[in-house]
């Protein structure tokens, strides 16, 4: 699923136009939407980064299954009762975006934190894959 | 009022500053939704990663400009896919003549600029009653 995804985006990228420069947010394969994902690695942890702005906290998702993380939820569309639309960019409703992850994580210490719009899901490595120091003894 | 009317000339110098370290401010246009109803509009701006204090905001030649300014957390390792870019953002509405810029406010939420824009009085749609 993730694999054709990217290559839609990638294809998508392809005819961006000034609004949609930075986003991969154009309708994928599932009928929703994907958001902007980042992932790093440190010494400790692999950490995600997701452009997620305007959400409710308890309508974000985050799943973890066979090494996969997944990120989805959905988006109310909030406009008031009587209001017309003169422009619409913004995506609403479900979203989803899968990514699998570089190394075994501890599934039990998953950290997210919401903030201005931006979700972090730090994601503590497996002790057995921790970059471990050696000591080594020469006698 | 939360609405910032600046000076272009203002906005220049702080650019200027930027300058001597980074040759040009990069911006990416945020998406952004337009609602009206009879009051007026509603303009709901996506800006992840800016809160109040990396917003600037004016209008001038009734042209209302907005940037916002990202502050985002910072991962101390190595970037292993990347699909965000890091742009600040920037754009600019032209206003409808309709509006009353001096009523214009602004809030943000979860990454999320709303700004009302009201109609003028004399341009709000009136119901004549017959006596």
């Amino acid at each position: 699923m993730d694999r054709f995804t990217n290559l839609r985006d990638e294809i998508n990228s392809l005819f961006e136009g000034p609004f949609w420069s930075n986003t991969m947010r154009t309708p994928q394969l599932f009928n929703g939407w994907a958001p902007a994902l980042d992932l790093y690695q440190t010494n400790d942890d692999v950490v995600a980064m997701v452009e997620l702005p305007g959400m409710r906290k308890e309508d974000i998702d985050i799943s973890l299954h066979d090494g996969m993380l997944t990120i989805s939820g959905e988006r109310k569309d909030e406009t008031p009762e009587g209001d017309k639309t003169a422009r619409t960019e913004r995506f609403v409703g479900k979203f989803r975006r899968s990514i699998s992850l570089p190394t075994r994580v501890d599934v039990n210490k998953v950290n997210a934190t919401y903030k201005d719009g931006m979700l972090t899901v730090t994601l503590p490595k497996a002790e057995e894959v921790k970059p471990k120091q050696i000591q080594v003894n020469v006698s | 009022m939360d609405t910032m009317v600046r000076d272009n000339r203002t906005e220049n110098a702080v650019n200027g500053n930027r300058n001597e370290q980074q040759p040009q401010e990069r911006f990416v246009a945020p998406m952004a939704t337009v609602l009206e109803n009879g009051d007026g509009y509603t303009l709901q701006v996506e800006m992840p990663g800016v809160n109040k204090e990396g917003l600037e905001m004016w209008v001038e030649n009734n042209e209302l400009t907005i940037i916002g300014r990202r502050s985002l957390p910072t991962v101390q390792g190595s970037l292993v896919h990347r699909e965000m870019r890091r742009d600040n953002f920037r754009r600019a509405f032209e206003l409808d003549p309709s509006i009353d810029a001096a009523k214009i406010s602004a809030k943000i939420e979860h990454g999320v600029l709303t700004l009302a824009l009201p109609k003028a009085e004399q341009v709000k749609p009136r119901k004549i009653t017959v006596s």
